[in-house]
């Protein structure tokens, strides 16, 4: 049997990371369990000629797509929006679009101000030196001083505007709204040991400059040069537990498939929201016979992904395509609840540059603006090189019947049952998705667009995994307390995206880790009394 | 025993010829088609995982056509690449972003997009970092940033 460890990590994404970073300084003996492997940028799609073609392969978003031996199956049949990740040291962090905006303030206390959902039990003001920390450490790039977003400090300047951003900012600059250089991780200048952003192209799926900030890169190396052991290719099957309610560690399958057991004074998930109530519910046993720390019988209820609402047209001067990093624009015009819109909460804007040839080609053959024959030439010299695009990122309220449950058929490559997705678009969703659109398009039409098409939703859009395993004071109504811990298990805790009490209306990964050093550093300051 | 995965020659022949119809040569823009040799040769030597799918719009292609697709005359052939088109589902689509993927890598077809050959890394691409004047209206504009407290 293996000696136990003090602290047993479920995965290294961008909360496992950053909480086995925060906890290295204890010298506790702390142990990360990872899926995945570790990437070689050396691989990665821009390194080849075929890097479009590999989006539609084994660099696609979807797991199931995908289908590395790392990956787990999902079955999300019963979703319009699939799910998108992606499992390696790292783990999505490998393949997102490091667009880098966090909560704001307002969405700590949707409850308090607009009478929908619940409060969060914390609030922006208890995350922001982890905010802070965390945008040093992952290496952020951007310009301070955004009047309608909180207060940041990017250690590193903003992207260039480029072509496509002077457009849009002209034309929004017309219409009176608001917008700004988004921060970001990717590095616009050498940065602690990361090269600065040459413009490989779409770099959402893997910078092989090593300019855009993923926690392999980042976290990981100061993790395990601080002691952090990090076991790749383990895929957890169940948290184990004692007759005292108590996790006592977790069975794994080590990389050649074997069976192990692994003995843990604590236990950390973070194995976002889907992973992460997949394993609870996987670890049902007598004595949590609804899945573990499921007293409350939510976990797995309140998936929240934040529909997208994405319009996107062609103009006339050239756009600047895949040459730049995808995003680089936001905007925060309709963040905040306006009811005269029709809705409650708001939404988030992020712009997109452009896209490369064979995207287009693809995409725009299947809308039906690229035609078969002798016209296609003409119409794909007018398309590509000159897309615009606006994509409005929806606050999704927690809803219980949207939710991960165990297929009862699917299974992984191990045997072990897969997550089934269930979830539906609210009606406050949809009118925000049609408002947005209705904004996009005047944005559209004031930038000289023609040709334009929509995505509402973007289908495989499911990248932000939130709510499965919410946070709050009362036992009943949420899965672990204001600083992370279970309910029911006093030595078990959840860090990742699945804590999230609402989605607010931006991309989620910068608050995920500000709350992922938020919990390591409640954790350390309650050592001697931490399962009280 | 000839390769599961690879095209018979029926299905060549259909696949060249429906690649030829999406994307035709073009003396204009000195294109060639999607029924290039070259570029039919990187789609037989680089179908994968989509091997399966193709063949299965391919065969989809046949019974629409009732005989082999590449032996229709041109008015038959226009007819039934519609109806391939719109009832070929997640096949067909795949079908089209093969001969597109494929196409729209040849060293020709790109030069005359004006695109350079190579794969973006190491060298990237120049970003402008344009006129940050814009931005002054936004930065005159008062904050209002709501909080809960």
């Amino acid at each position: 049997m293996k000696d136990p460890v003090d602290v047993l990590i479920i995965g290294a994404g961008a909360s496992g990371a950053a909480v086995a970073w925060s906890l290295a300084e204890t010298k506790m003996h702390i142990l990360c369990l990872e899926q995945g492997g570790w990437m070689n940028p050396a691989e990665y799609p821009s390194t080849g000629r075929d890097w479009e073609a590999k989006f539609y392969g084994e660099w696609s978003s979807s797991p199931n797509i995908r289908g590395r031996p790392e990956d787990y199956p999902i079955n999300d049949d019963n979703s319009p929006i699939k799910v998108v990740n992606y499992n390696a040291v790292g783990g999505s962090t490998v393949m997102y679009t490091a667009h880098w905006p966090r909560l704001h303030p307002s969405d700590f206390k949707v409850k308090t101000l607009d009478g929908v959902a619940d409060d969060w039990p914390i609030d922006y003001d208890a995350l922001t030196p982890f905010f802070e920390e965390n945008d040093r450490i992952m290496g952020t790039s951007g310009l301070s001083g955004d009047p309608l977003s909180p207060l940041t400090h990017p250690p590193m300047p903003q992207q260039p505007l480029g072509l496509s951003g002077a457009i849009i900012g002209k034309a929004m600059n017309k219409l009176g709204w608001h917008w700004w250089p988004s921060d970001t991780t990717v590095a616009t200048m050498d940065y602690e040991g990361r090269a600065r952003c040459i413009n490989l192209g779409h770099c959402t799926p893997a910078c092989a400059q090593g300019a855009k900030s993923s926690t392999d890169i980042t976290y990981w190396p100061h993790a395990i040069r601080a002691g952090v052991e990090l076991r790749t290719h383990c895929r957890v099957r169940e948290i184990t537990t004692a007759e005292n309610g108590m996790a006592t560690g977790v069975v794994y399958y080590d990389k050649d498939g074997v069976e192990q057991f692994q003995p843990a004074h604590v236990v950390i998930i973070a194995c976002n929201g889907v992973g992460t109530p997949r394993l609870l519910l996987n670890s049902a046993s007598n004595r949590f016979p609804n899945g573990l720390a499921n007293s409350s019988g939510l976990v797995g209820k309140n998936l929240m992904f934040h529909p997208y609402a994405q319009i996107y047209g062609y103009v006339k001067e050239p756009t600047d395509s895949n040459r730049a990093p995808p995003t680089c624009l936001w905007s925060k015009e309709w963040y905040d609840t306006d009811l005269s819109r029709g809705f409650v909460r708001g939404y988030g804007v992020q712009f997109v540059r452009g896209a490369g040839p064979v995207f287009e080609a693809v995409v725009s053959e299947q809308k039906g603006v690229l035609p078969w024959g002798a016209d296609h030439h003409r119409v794909f010299r007018k398309l590509n090189g000159h897309r615009l695009g606006f994509s409005a990122i929806c606050e999704d309220l927690p809803e219980e019947h949207n939710q991960v449950t165990l297929d009862p058929e699917l299974k992984d490559s191990h045997g072990i049952p897969a997550p089934k997705i269930d979830y539906t678009i609210s009606e406050n969703s949809r009118k925000m998705m049609e408002h947005a659109l209705a904004r996009g398009r005047e944005v559209l039409d004031t930038a000289g667009a023609s040709d334009i098409c929509v995505n509402s939703p973007i289908p495989w859009g499911g990248w932000h995994l939130l709510g499965t395993a919410r946070m709050g004071a009362d036992p009943e109504r949420s899965v672990v307390n204001e600083w992370g811990r279970s309910h029911d298990v006093k030595n078990l805790f959840i860090v990742d995206g699945s804590i999230f009490v609402t989605s607010g209306g931006v991309n989620p990964t910068s608050t995920i880790q500000a709350l992922a050093l938020y919990i390591a550093d409640q954790m350390k300051q309650r050592l001697a009394n931490l399962f009280d | 025993m000839p390769d599961p995965l690879s095209l018979t020659p029926r299905q060549r022949d259909d696949l060249r010829t429906i690649a030829a119809m999406i994307v035709p040569a073009s003396d204009e823009y000195k294109m060639p088609g999607a029924d290039d040799p070259a570029i039919q040769a990187d789609m037989l030597g680089t179908l994968g995982r989509d091997a399966k799918l193709v063949a299965a719009a391919l065969d989809h292609l046949a019974r629409l056509a009732g005989q082999p697709f590449a032996e229709l005359d041109a008015a038959k052939r226009d007819a039934v690449a519609r109806e391939f088109r719109s009832s070929g589902g997640a096949a067909a689509a795949t079908l089209v972003r093969v001969v597109l993927q494929c196409y729209y890598r040849d060293d020709r077809v790109l030069r005359s997009l004006g695109l350079e050959l190579r794969a973006p890394f190491p060298m990237g691409y120049v970003l402008e970092d344009g006129d940050w004047s814009l931005l002054d209206p936004v930065k005159a504009r008062v904050g209002t940033l709501r909080r809960g407290a």
